[in-house]
């Protein structure tokens, strides 16, 4: 029970939440530009994680695919922009996220372990240099104008998806779905023979998950105004989910989000000054992590608890 | 022949190293550093790249991977964590060679003479590259089938818990291929700067490269890494004939298909 005790008491946590959603809010009428831009920029992480966390936490299937669909997103926007309006962009950015990630998922979650990791990687890295060749052919540019919005909604809409996708993570974590998928992560083929539909189960979830990054990808282009395929599907995305993921621990819900939050914040501080001192120090911590918490800092927090039997045995605990 | 190091890597050790193209790099940096510094023929540094590089894997495999391999529950939990580890080693040596030396690329001019072969003109330098590729993988070869040591490599991949029965030192074999597969990458990169323009960050597409050539011929099969860099080799020829802007795509695309339809490769086990 130790990973579900938070959830099911009603109290702190969901007051706590709710608090700090209470501050954020009105956040824009009193705080400076820069705070609302910086908010913003740690919301977009957070969803990424979040919803990194959504699909890869349980199954553990390390998907590095999050650049694409957030790609999808940025260039949904570019594209359509100056057609649709801001919702109707940002509801077909998440879709076509949401198509992808179905196609893929369903060619591709079959595959095990390194080999999805691979694939996926792949994938952006062919979307990248086949949307260069395709730019330079055919519409004769390399980069797109993206209409821009102002800080304010950009700020609110990201607010609006962080929720989202922290209240999807919540309920899908405690439905039967959740346990589903996590029976997926501790033996796939176990998990199949009780009756759970183990791939549609997979390929909704890791659909589902895509659909946040693309929403958010759609929001965040707005800022930049100026993309191209480097810029929009940059491979950073797709590592940054998994380091803050890992960091801060994928058992518990909070534990993404305090990863997000600390790196957002040490990018921030370091990287104008220092941009490589940054990444050096990323690399370390992600090293380090891996050797000495590879359970987050959410789960040294949480060992206090109880020690926990290891790896294949941990269903008896849950 | 960078391939063949990742293969070894992988195959051996079981860690897929996605930092391989940063010891390309550093070995690459090496010979720069000592030829326009010092003036060292870039051939000679070989023989420094290659230790140094080596050592480099070695002890990073005693110290990290081995870690992880204790503390993982199954080998693929091993394998997922080693790998993200190494995304971590991209970082951090990355990095660290964008602040020793810079982030612009760098290059020098050694035996960028024209030579006349069979009625074509290449640059002596390739040629030299090429020459010397072929030998370190003949080599190579020849260690790992003919020596003592090439054939506890063989076992420890075959199967690590027979080979530690039978008496070898899994461990040490294992970290020896890692430092092995880190060696053939540092004497890559001491060739490619002969001919090519090098930066800090120039590791990511190599190691792409090397990963779909592997995963061609078969993840962990050494001869099958031969035959997936020729196929590959073949392939971009193709493609760059007909659509030059499309190379790398079709590169993608082989590599997509190949992990569908059979993601244990050509020669895969």
């Amino acid at each position: 029970m130790s990973t579900r005790k938070g959830f099911s008491r009603p109290g702190s946590a969901q007051i706590a939440l709710f608090l700090i959603l209470m501050v954020l809010l009105p956040l824009p009428l009193y705080a400076s530009k820069y705070t609302v831009v910086l908010l913003g920029n740690i919301f977009m992480y957070i969803v990424i994680t979040v919803s990194w966390t959504i699909f890869s936490g349980p199954t553990r299937y390390i998907s590095l695919a999050p650049a694409a669909f957030f790609g999808v997103g940025v260039y949904t926007a570019a594209g359509l922009g100056h057609v649709l309006s801001l919702p109707a962009i940002i509801i077909t950015g998440g879709l076509l996220s949401f198509c992808l990630a179905v196609l893929v998922g369903g060619i591709t979650l079959r595959l095990k372990g390194i080999y999805f990791a691979m694939f996926t990687l792949g994938l952006v890295e062919l979307i990248v240099t086949f949307l260069r060749w395709w730019e330079v052919n055919f519409s004769g540019t390399v980069g797109r104008l993206v209409v821009s919005v102002d800080n304010t909604t950009v700020y609110y809409v990201m607010l609006f998806i962080l929720v989202l996708s922290i209240l999807t993570a919540h309920l899908l974590g405690r439905s039967k779905y959740g346990l589903a998928l996590r029976s997926i992560g501790e033996c796939e083929e176990a998990a199949s023979h009780t009756g759970i539909n183990t791939t549609l189960l997979k390929i909704v979830t890791f659909a589902v998950s895509a659909s946040f990054m693309g929403a958010t990808g759609v929001i965040m282009a707005t800022r930049w105004t100026y993309i191209d395929p480097r810029i929009a599907f940059d491979l950073d995305l797709s590592f940054m989910p998994v380091v803050m993921a890992i960091i801060g621990g994928m058992n518990q819900l909070y534990g993404p989000i305090l990863g997000a939050v600390f790196f957002t914040y040490l990018e921030e501080l370091l990287i104008t000054r220092f941009p490589y001192y940054y990444m050096l120090i990323f690399g370390i911590i992600l090293v380090v992590a891996i050797l000495y918490l590879p359970r987050g800092v959410g789960g040294l927090m949480q060992m206090r608890q109880a020690k926990r039997p290891e790896g294949k045995h941990a269903h008896t605990s849950n | 022949m960078i391939a063949v190091g990742l293969s070894l890597q992988y195959g051996v050790a079981r860690v897929l190293n996605v930092s391989h193209g940063e010891f390309i790099m550093l070995g690459a940096f090496l010979t720069w550093t000592m030829f326009t510094l010092v003036g060292i023929n870039p051939l000679v540094s070989l023989v420094v790249c290659g230790p140094v590089t080596f050592a480099l894997g070695f002890v990073l495999y005693r110290t990290v991977y081995r870690r992880i391999r204790s503390a993982s529950e199954s080998p693929e939990i091993f394998e997922g964590n080693s790998m993200l580890a190494s995304f971590g080693f991209i970082f951090i040596m990355q990095n660290l060679a964008i602040l020793i030396w810079g982030a612009s690329s760098r290059g020098y001019s050694y035996l960028a003479v024209p030579v006349k072969l069979a009625g074509a003109e290449f640059a002596a330098n390739r040629l030299v590259m090429l020459f010397f590729a072929v030998m370190i993988c003949l080599v190579f070869y020849l260690f790992l089938t003919r020596t003592r040591t090439g054939k506890a490599i063989r076992a420890a991949a075959l199967d690590p818990a027979a080979a530690g029965i039978m008496g070898i030192e899994v461990n040490r074999v294992l970290a020896l291929c890692f430092g092995l597969g880190a060696l053939m990458a540092g004497l890559a990169g001491s060739l490619l700067s002969m001919s090519y323009m090098i930066q800090p960050t120039m590791g990511f597409e190599y190691t792409i490269i090397a990963i779909i050539v592997v995963v061609i011929g078969g993840l962990g099969s050494i001869q099958g890494s031969f035959i997936g860099g020729f196929i590959l080799g073949i392939i971009g020829t193709i493609v760059t004939y007909i659509e030059p802007g499309l190379s790398l795509v079709a590169y993608y695309l082989i590599f997509m298909l190949l992990l569908l339809v059979k993601p244990s490769g050509i020669l895969g086990r």
